[in-house]
């Protein structure tokens, strides 16, 4: 009972601090930019605005657009459920593995680029025919990352994977997992639409991907579709977090190892937000036609990954 | 490495709130303000309805390290519809008099309308020219104008203190 | 009679009253008799399938009428999937096509339509039985026959002609590699049982001949790279009811001809038959997405597609016969358990996207998409039986595409138990262009349906379409049953097919690996997954949002405006992205692969060259690869003829005299043999 307690706190617990790990992201750039910035907490203010905001809806735009921020957090959530945040053995491993993960991130969006496309906008289409063409191209990697992970551990299931990891920690420092790591890091920003593949806080209608799509929504829509989107980079963080360095997980149940595991996890988590933040301060958003070859970058470190593992089996 | 040298150099030059100064008093009203009335997070979109640019330099400042719009949770958005205000500069041009109401219409309730500069209620200059409609109030209803020509950045922030101040509180 | 003699008998008999009653019946009742015979037959077809595979039984007869001496038919666990996906496509397709072809009336035969409908769905109920090469090659040949008169319904198209002999020619040329590979295999007597040949193994040389000629015989039909040409071509010209049991099940018909001969027959055979079954099949899957993406003709679009999916079947065979070859039976068994999967899902859903395709030409007369959009609001059934074919084929969860291509993807990590380095290190590349193909067909299907459905009307026609008629939306709502159920039972469908290949020599299928639990193990506990969870998951997760945004008092109010487009005056739907344009960023990641024409032509003003007075910029793809590959073979063969002419003078004599030199050479050949 109290394993399926902790599974239910664990997602809790993720749709809780996403918007704050968005909020700590740009408070760390605002500094960067001798800026004092919005205080971390400014996402979940900016929530209860859209909330209790009413929805304009365009004249065209059929039920695809008014379902589909449902449709967008169901997957996003349904991932939360999926993905090893505190503890490990997982009681939903059963349900779907890492290649689960990646095909309810393309069932997101698939439906956030069919509501771009619904209001006939022109925006709108830009959006989502950016948006598919960067998550088609990033399948290759994220397939082969999969597969240099699971020859490790001998299992596609997130669970396994951590699992894994803890029980023989050097394998965090072989080259493959290393390589791997740098692929999905690569994947992870452009899935989530971080500089430098899509700045997430352009008001250029033409340089934007995901904040084209969602241009056209308003009110609780709004909401949900952000809330979904920072869930996601904070599931996408904790994923590469908890694959690469598990250390801190807890494979307990017990109050002292799930508080040391909330500690670690946030450590990990806010080290990873300066990077972005860092990162997002120094380079400047890669024209469309370059991201393929960043993702083209991300698949030849995915590709060394598995070498080196074959090489040093 | 030369950018992160520089960024420790100077270090944060956003006014702070606690010393003394007209405007850093207003600052800490607006603040107060935003966080009553709209949850602390208010988007803004800017709506340049034929001004001649000099309002649109001011409301720039806005968003500079110097006066940070951010940390009083406002923000400039990129669509009317993630917008709970509307900064609408200029006299309004025949040609822009279509566009300003589609972008009243398109914004969600509750929404505020700040007409931004001198232009925005008189027609400046551009009085009685044959391409202008009128003053913003002419095309939509206005909240709150804001004097100047331009105004200055923290009059810009008094107006938006001011538009919030009409809100009704929840 | 056995139960299964029995329904075969009635599934011929339905087909054979079927193509009667079209024949003979008048318009109406001729279009509705026919289509129930159809359906009647076909459904009849789909309980054999599943009768075999429940009770696990082998139905054999052997015909022994004079005039179909050596004519044997056998229902094993290998034909049953196929009669299955048969019988699923045909019955609903059938029904489909009672009310789509009411729109012929007057104007192409009626009559032969629906006779060859029914005539079709009997040699592909056939076919699968064959139980010798001479019963196969008959069949074969009618089927494809059947096939080329149906694809030639709207004969006065010359597009429809130029199509229908491509398909002819590139069939025939399968059709010769077929006839030596039996040859080779029976040792010329077409007439003997399968059963005698699965014993009598043909020396290593032959073997390596006969693989190589099943292959090219087979991804004829199938539509393998480089010999797919054809499916572009001819399945958007057919009736739509006819594409979609071209593509849902003709083609497999080359998938299982290749699973007969080199799975059943040969019982698999070295590593290289694999590798290259299996590149053939990544090729086929990223040159048909990649080809797909550019298409606008949404027809076309599904027809390239279907290149794409029949890849990722020959990734999944070809990886079998690699680990076969390997001595890793489970996970070859694996590999052919999840092509036969994508086999039947894919032939749902295809078929389902056909027959959407389908009604939107029904009610649009255009099958270019450009001149679609918002459809949803005129026709929102189809839409919604749409949107769940192109979530199927995008391998979205928890849809029944997702569940094979999981399989197919499992399979290959499996890759990693391979021995050889060299070899192992090819399958993670096949992964990647596995799951870029998987990328890229759901951002063409974002295209398909959003261009096609969404938006604004681009076109009077678009704007006065019309919902379907019952019996279209009836046949939609089959496969889209189908195409949802195939997806959450995996934990069932798996088992059954394992256990159906489980009569295939040397495949020992573990059954322990594949319990009837809910969730899904792979061998060797390599990844788990459930569908029905995951469904009920996200169900559950759909139904609670709402209750959460309810709970915390979020404003419910909606006002409906017009569209932001940064507050210009009107909308038009000239300024909705187009099919072209969400599909260019693509094209131009992958120009060097599409090697697209440009050609920019600008008239400027007599007086000055800043004076622009129109502009006309033509873009076009033509598959480059192809022209290299068929311009040589269609010159030599034009070459060839030029040479010959003469004897094709138009002279009676000459004919005369021919007629009596053949004679003559016929009297004596057989004076001189005994």
């Amino acid at each position: 009972m109290s394993a399926w307690f902790v599974e239910i706190f664990q997602v809790v617990f993720v749709v809780a601090l996403a918007p704050g790990l968005v909020g700590l992201i740009r408070w760390i750039k605002a500094r960067l930019q001798s800026r004092l910035g919005a205080p971390p907490g400014q996402p979940y203010r900016e929530l209860g605005k859209l909330f209790h905001k009413e929805a304009v809806v365009s004249k065209n735009a059929s039920w695809i657009f008014r379902f589909a921020p449902y449709a967008v957090s169901a997957s996003t959530l349904a991932i939360a459920f999926l993905v090893p945040v505190l503890v490990v053995p997982r009681r939903l491993d059963m349900v779907g593995d890492l290649f689960v993960v990646v095909y309810l991130l393309l069932l997101g969006t698939f439906w956030l680029a069919l509501a771009g496309l619904d209001p006939g906008s022109a925006f709108g289409g830009m959006g989502s025919s950016r948006e598919v063409t960067v998550a088609a191209l990033a399948e290759p990697t994220t397939a082969t990352a999969i597969f240099s992970l699971a020859l490790g551990a001998g299992s596609t299931n997130l669970g396994a994977i951590v699992a894994a990891a803890l029980n023989d920690p050097w394998t965090v420092l072989t080259p493959g997992h290393l390589l791997a790591f740098a692929a999905l890091f690569i994947v992870a920003i452009a899935e989530t639409g971080r500089l430098p593949v899509d700045n997430p806080s352009t008001h250029l209608e033409l340089t934007m991907i995901h904040e084209a799509m969602i241009l056209e929504y308003s009110g609780r829509y709004l909401a949900l579709l952000e809330w979904a989107a920072w869930l996601k980079l904070f599931v996408f963080l904790s994923l590469l977090a908890n694959l690469f360095f598990p250390w801190g997980i807890a494979t307990t149940l017990t109050p002292g190892a799930l508080s040391w595991a909330i500690v670690t996890l946030l450590v990990k988590l806010a080290l990873l937000a300066v990077v972005i933040a860092v990162m997002e301060t120094r380079v400047a958003k890669l024209r469309l036609f370059r991201v393929p070859e960043l993702l083209t970058a991300s698949f030849v470190l995915a590709l060394l990954a598995i070498t080196s593992s074959f090489l040093l089996r | 490495m030369r950018l992160f040298s520089k960024i420790l150099s100077v270090g944060i030059v956003t006014e702070p709130l606690d010393n003394g100064g007209e405007e850093v008093e207003l600052a800490r009203q607006v603040a107060a303000k935003t966080q009553k009335l709209l949850g602390r997070a208010v988007g803004i979109r800017e709506v340049d309805a034929g001004s001649c640019n000099g309002c649109e330099i001011e409301i720039t400042g806005l968003t500079s390290p110097i006066y940070d719009l951010e940390r009083f949770g406002l923000c400039f958005v990129a669509s009317p519809r993630h917008a709970d205000m509307l900064l609408v500069t200029g006299p309004v041009t025949r040609n822009m008099e279509v566009p300003l109401r589609k972008t009243y219409e398109a914004t969600p309730d509750p929404k505020l309308v700040v007409a931004v500069g001198d232009c925005a209620k008189t027609c400046g200059v551009f009085q009685g020219s044959y391409a202008v409609v009128g003053s913003v109030d002419a095309v939509i209803p206005v909240d709150v104008f804001v004097h100047g020509c331009p105004p200055e950045p923290s009059d810009i922030l008094r107006g938006i203190l001011a538009a919030l101040d009409r809100l009704p509180p929840k | 009679m056995t139960l299964m003699g029995t329904l075969v008998t009635g599934a011929i008999v339905c087909y054979l009253a079927g193509a009667l009653a079209a024949l003979l019946g008048n318009d109406r009742w001729g279009r509705i008799l026919g289509a129930w015979g159809a359906a009647s037959g076909a459904a009849i077809s789909l309980s054999l399938g599943m009768v075999a595979l429940a009770s696990g039984s082998v139905f054999s007869a052997v015909f022994d009428f004079p005039s179909l001496t050596g004519f044997a038919l056998r229902i094993d666990g290998l034909s049953a999937p196929f009669l299955i996906l048969t019988g699923l496509v045909g019955a609903a397709s059938s029904v489909y096509g009672a009310g789509y072809s009411a729109a012929y009336t007057g104007v192409y035969s009626l009559r032969k339509l629906g006779a060859l409908f029914n005539l079709l769905l009997l040699t592909l109920t056939l076919q699968v039985m064959a139980d010798n090469a001479l019963t196969f090659l008959l069949l074969w040949e009618a089927m494809s026959l059947v096939a080329y008169l149906l694809v030639l319904t709207e004969h006065r198209e010359p597009a429809t002609v130029r199509a229908a002999n491509w398909y002819l020619a590139i069939t025939h040329v399968g059709f010769a590699a077929l006839l030596a590979m039996f040859f080779l295999l029976s040792a010329g007597d077409l007439s003997t049982a399968f059963d005698t040949l699965r014993a009598n193994a043909p020396v290593p040389t032959q073997r390596n001949a006969i693989f190589i000629l099943a292959l090219l015989g087979f991804s004829a039909k199938a539509g393998l790279i480089p010999l797919h040409v054809w499916l572009p071509m001819a399945h958007p010209v057919a009736p739509s009811h006819v594409s979609a049991l071209l593509s849902g099940v003709v083609i497999k018909m080359g998938v299982y001809g290749f699973c007969r001969i080199v799975l059943d027959l040969m019982s698999g055979g070295p590593a290289w038959w694999g590798g290259l079954a299996l590149a053939l099949g990544v090729a086929s899957a990223l040159f048909g997405v990649l080809y797909a993406l550019m298409e606008h003709d949404l027809k076309r679009l599904l027809a390239y597609h279907s290149v794409e999916n029949i890849g990722i079947i020959f990734i999944g065979i070809g990886a079998g016969l690699m680990f076969q070859s390997y001595g890793l039976m489970s996970l070859a068994a694996l590999g052919f358990v999840a092509a036969l999967y994508h086999t039947i899902n894919h032939a749902c859903f295809k078929g389902l996207l056909f027959l959407g395709a389908g009604s939107v030409l029904h009610a649009t007369h255009t099958r270019n998409m450009e001149e679609m959009g918002g459809l949803i609001k005129k026709m929102p059934r189809t839409a919604l039986m749409f949107l769940i074919g192109a979530a199927s084929i995008s391998a979205l969860p928890p849809l029944n595409g997702f569940a094979s291509e999981w399989l197919i993807f499992q399979t290959l990590l499996g890759g990693s138990h391979i021995p050889e380095p060299a070899v192992a290190l090819m399958i993670p590349i096949a992964v990647a262009l596995l799951a870029l193909s998987g990328g890229l067909a759901m951002a063409c299907f974002v295209k398909a349906f959003g261009i096609t459905f969404l938006a604004i009307a681009r076109s009077p026609a678009a704007e006065k379409a019309h919902e379907a008629p019952l019996s279209m939306q009836a046949g939609m709502g089959i496969l889209g049953l189908a195409c949802i159920g195939l997806g959450l039972t995996p934990f069932f469908v798996v088992p059954v097919l394992g256990r159906a290949l489980a009569g295939l020599d040397r495949l020992a299928w573990e059954t322990t690996v594949f319990s009837l639990t809910l969730p899904l193990n792979t061998p060797a506990t390599f990844g788990s997954m459930s569908s029905p969870l995951l469904a009920a998951g996200l169900l559950i997760l759909l139904g609670l949002i709402p209750l959460a945004l309810w709970v915390i008092g979020a404003n419910r109010r909606t006002r409906v405006g017009d569209t932001w487009g940064c507050g210009r005056i009107a909308q038009t739907p000239r300024m909705q992205y187009t099919a072209t344009a969400f599909a260019e960023p693509l094209r131009r990641v992958f120009a060097e692969l599409y090697r697209p024409t440009k050609d920019l032509s600008i008239d400027f003003h007599p007086e000055s060259k800043y004076f622009v007075q129109s502009i006309e910029y033509q873009s076009e793809i033509h598959p480059w690869f192809e022209k290299l590959l068929y311009q040589p073979l269609i010159g030599i063969f034009h070459r060839i003829a030029d040479r010959v002419r003469w004897i094709q003078a138009g002279w009676l004599g000459l004919y005369l005299t021919y007629m009596l030199v053949g004679l003559i050479a016929l009297l004596v050949l057989a004076w001189w043999t005994p």
